[in-house]
C-alpha cells in the first residue's frame, strides 16, 4: 500500500526531465514567437520596447503579393512531393524487390549524399546547372546545342534541387512499407484475374499507402518552408514562403511579420497534415 | 466433358539460372481428377504448379489447359484459380471482398456477386463470417476463405499448393477428407502439390510421383504404392525394406537374389537382370510376417534377431537384424493377428514374405539410416 503511494507521488517527478526538454527547447521558442507576432517591429530588427500590440502583421499577409508567395511555395512543394513520390515509389519497389543481401547497400546509396552537407550538395548543382557547368559544357561538346542553356534560377532548377534534396525522405518510408509488403498478394491477385495495373491499384497500393502518407508530409513539410534551395538554386528568382520568412529576420530585420508568417505557415501545415492523415487513413481501410 | 485432357505438360523444361527445376515433364491431368504432384523440397512439383498457373512461362515445351496451348497466356487470363501455400488472402480486406474480388476482376454484376460469394462460403461451411478480416480468423478458417476465394469462380481447374501444411494434424486430416467430397461435389479437376505421401494417397485419383525435375512414375495411389517403378519411389512412398543383395540366377518366372550373408529370396522378374548384379529389395513391412505357416509355399524365409520393439497404437513395429547385419522393419497389428505376444529384445525369429510382395530394382541401396 505505502510503496504503491510511494511510487505513484514519485510518477510526475520521473516526466520532469522529458517536460523541461519540451518547455525549453519546444513551447518557449513557440510562445516566443507568438509573442513577437503580436507586437511592434523595432528599428534595427527585434521588437519595439516597451511592448506595443498589434495585429497589423496578420492583416499585412492577406496582401496579394503575400497570398500570391504562399500559394507559389504550396504548388512548388505539391510538385516537389509528387515528382519525388512518384520517381521514390518504383525506387523503392526496385531495392523491396533486390535480393536481401543487397538490400542494405541500395539503401546505402540513397543515403549517403544526404550526408554530405546540404550546402555542399546544392552549390554542387548550381555549379553543374550553371551556364558554363557541366550539363552545359557536355551538351555544347557534344554539339547538341549551340548556345548555353539557362537551367539554373529559375523554377525548373529551384524544383530539381529541392527533389535531389528531399528524394530519400519519400525513398525511406516507402521502402519500408514495399519491403514488407508479401509479393504473393499479387501473384493471387493475378491469379483471380487481375492484370497488372489492378492489382497495383487495388492490393499494392493501398498496403503500401502508410509510405505513401508517411513519404508526402515527410516531403511536403520541409519543402514548403524551404529557403536554402530556393535562395541559392532560385538566385532570388523564385520567392518561396521560406525566402520570405529568412528575409524578415535577415535584410528586411521585421521580426513580428516574419513570426506571423512562421506562424500561419506552421497552422496551414499542422491542419492541412491533420486532414490529410485522417482521409489517408480511411482511404487505406476501405468499408 | 469427362474423359477429356484438363491439363497437359508437353517436354516441359524451367531453368533457373544454373538449375534446372523441371526437366521434359510431360503429363497428362484428366477432367474431373484429383492429381497429386508428390515429392520432396525441390523436385519440381511447385514449378509444374506454377507453369500451369501461368507465374512462370516454360523454357522449353508446352502447357496445355482444355487442349489450349497456353504459351505466353498471363495468369490473369488463365482459367485456372490457385490455393497458395499460405493462402495469400488480401489483408486489407473482408472475406467477403476477398472472396468477390475475382469475380469483380471478371466483370460480374454486382447483384449476382453477393449470392455467388455466400454460396462459396456455404460451400466450405464458413457462412456468417462476412465481414471478418483474415486476421481475425484461424488458419483453419483462412484456409477456407482461399478455397471460397478460388472456387467461387468456377475454374476449369483448381491449383492447389500445399494448402494445408500450415494446419495442425488433426486439422489436417479432417481437411483432406473433406478436401476430397468437396471435390467430388463441384466436379473440378484438383491437382495437388504436396510432399507428404499419406495425403497424397488418401486423397489422390492419381499421383505423379516427381524427384530431380523429373516424373518417375504416375499411377493410382495403390499401384504407386504396390507397385513401384523405382527405388526412390518406393522408399518415398510410406515405409519400405529395402534389402541389398545380387542376383545369383534367373528362371523363365522368377529372378533368385543372394544376400551378403548368403541367404536366397525370390522376386518377380525385372527386364536386364544378369547373375551377378547388385540389386535391391524392397518389401513393406506389413506385408512380412513373423513365424509363418511352413507349409505355406511362395514364401521367402529369413531368420533374423530381434533389436527393437516399437508400439506405435495401432500397430506394433518389430526391428530385426538379419544376420549379415542389414536392418528389417515387421509391422503388425497390436490386437489380433499376432498369434503370441510380441516377441523380445535379443529373440531369434523366423520371417517371410509372400514372393509376389517384393519389389526388385536394379540400384544399389546405400547405407540405410535406422528407422524407429
Amino acid at each position: 500500500m505505502g510503496g504503491s503511494e510511494n511510487r505513484s507521488r514519485r510518477g510526475p517527478l520521473l516526466v520532469l526531465p522529458a517536460a523541461a526538454y519540451l518547455v525549453v527547447f519546444f513551447v518557449l521558442p513557440l510562445v516566443l514567437v507568438l509573442v513577437i507576432s503580436f507586437v511592434e517591429r523595432g528599428r534595427a530588427g527585434g521588437v519595439r520596447t516597451p511592448l506595443v500590440p498589434t495585429i497589423a502583421y496578420y492583416i499585412r499577409l492577406f496582401d496579394p503579393l503575400y497570398i500570391g508567395i504562399f500559394l507559389n511555395s504550396v504548388r512548388i512543394a505539391l510538385l516537389v512531393t509528387g515528382v519525388c513520390v512518384l520517381t521514390g515509389y518504383p525506387l523503392g519497389v526496385f531495392i523491396g524487390r533486390a535480393p536481401v543481401r543487397l538490400r542494405g547497400s541500395l539503401m546505402m546509396l540513397v543515403m549517403i549524399p544526404f550526408w554530405t552537407n546540404f550546402l555542399v550538395r546544392t552549390y554542387a548543382m548550381k555549379q553543374l546547372l550553371a551556364a558554363e557547368g557541366g550539363v552545359n559544357g557536355l551538351l555544347l561538346g557534344i554539339g547538341l546545342i549551340q548556345e548555353p542553356l539557362s537551367l539554373i534560377f529559375n523554377e525548373f532548377s529551384v524544383v530539381l534541387g529541392l527533389v535531389y534534396g528531399y528524394l530519400p525522405f519519400a525513398v525511406l518510408p516507402m521502402y519500408a512499407s514495399i519491403e514488407k509488403f508479401d509479393l504473393n498478394l499479387m501473384e493471387a491477385a493475378s491469379d483471380l484475374g487481375a492484370n497488372l495495373r489492378r492489382a497495383f491499384l487495388r492490393i499494392m497500393l493501398p498496403l503500401t499507402l502508410p509510405g505513401v502518407v508517411a513519404a508526402v508530409v515527410l516531403v511536403f513539410v520541409p519543402v514548403v518552408g524551404a529557403f536554402i534551395t530556393p535562395d541559392i538554386m532560385g538566385g532570388g528568382k523564385v520567392e518561396m514562403i521560406g525566402t520570405l520568412i529568412n528575409r524578415q529576420f535577415g535584410v528586411a530585420r521585421n521580426w513580428p511579420f516574419g513570426s506571423a508568417m512562421s506562424l500561419t505557415l506552421m497552422l496551414m501545415v499542422v491542419v492541412g497534415v491533420l486532414y490529410y492523415f485522417r482521409t489517408s487513413d480511411e482511404g487505406a481501410r476501405p468499408l | 466433358m469427362s474423359g477429356g485432357i484438363a491439363v497437359e505438360l508437353r517436354g516441359a523444361t524451367k531453368v533457373f539460372g544454373e538449375v534446372t527445376a523441371l526437366n521434359a515433364v510431360s503429363l497428362q491431368i484428366r477432367d474431373g481428377e484429383f492429381f497429386s504432384l508428390l515429392g520432396p523440397s525441390g523436385c519440381g512439383k511447385t514449378t509444374s504448379l506454377r507453369l500451369i498457373a501461368g507465374f512462370e512461362l516454360p523454357t522449353e515445351g508446352e502447357v496445355l489447359i482444355g487442349g489450349q496451348p497456353m504459351g505466353a497466356t498471363p495468369a490473369h487470363q488463365r482459367p485456372v484459380n490457385t490455393v497458395f501455400q499460405n493462402y495469400a488472402l488480401f489483408p486489407h480486406m473482408t472475406v467477403f471482398e476477398n472472396v468477390a474480388f475475382g469475380l469483380e476482376m471478371r466483370h460480374v454484376p454486382k447483384s449476382e456477386i453477393g449470392k455467388h460469394v455466400s454460396d462459396a462460403l456455404d460451400m466450405v461451411r464458413l457462412p456468417g463470417l462476412e465481414k471478418r478480416r483474415p486476421k481475425q480468423l484461424s488458419g483453419g478458417q483462412q484456409q477456407r476463405v482461399a478455397l471460397a476465394r478460388a472456387l467461387v469462380n468456377r475454374p476449369k481447374v483448381l491449383l492447389l499448393d500445399e494448402p494445408l501444411g500450415a494446419l495442425d494434424l488433426k486439422l489436417r486430416k479432417a481437411m483432406q477428407l473433406e478436401l476430397k467430397s468437396l471435390q467430388d461435389r463441384v466436379g473440378i479437376t484438383f491437382i495437388y502439390v504436396t510432399h507428404d505421401q499419406e495425403e497424397a494417397l488418401t486423397m489422390s485419383d492419381r499421383i505423379a510421383v516427381m524427384n530431380y525435375g523429373l516424373v518417375l512414375q504416375v499411377g493410382t495411389p495403390h499401384e504407386i504404392y504396390e507397385r513401384p517403378a523405382s527405388r526412390f519411389v518406393a522408399d518415398f512412398i510410406g515405409e519400405t525394406n529395402l534389402i541389398a543383395g545380387e542376383v545369383a540366377s534367373v528362371t523363365a518366372e522368377a529372378i533368385e537374389v543372394k544376400l551378403p550373408g548368403g541367404e536366397r529370396i525370390k522376386a518377380s522378374l525385372i527386364p536386364r537382370a544378369a547373375v551377378g548384379q547388385a540389386v535391391t529389395l524392397a518389401v513393406r513391412p506389413e506385408r512380412v510376417r513373423l513365424e509363418p505357416d511352413p507349409s505355406v509355399g511362395g514364401f521367402n524365409r529369413l531368420e533374423a534377431e530381434v533389436f527393437e520393439v516399437v508400439f506405435n497404437g495401432a500397430t506394433t513395429s518389430i526391428l530385426l537384424r538379419l544376420p549379415d547385419g542389414q536392418v528389417l522393419i515387421v509391422r503388425q497389428p497390436t490386437v489380433g493377428t499376432m498369434r503370441t505376444a510380441p516377441p523380445e529384445k535379443g529373440q531369434r525369429v523366423r520371417l517371410g514374405w509372400p514372393v509376389e510382395a517384393s519389389s526388385l530394382f536394379m540400384e544399389k541401396v546405400e547405407a540405410q539410416a535406422v528407422p524407429v
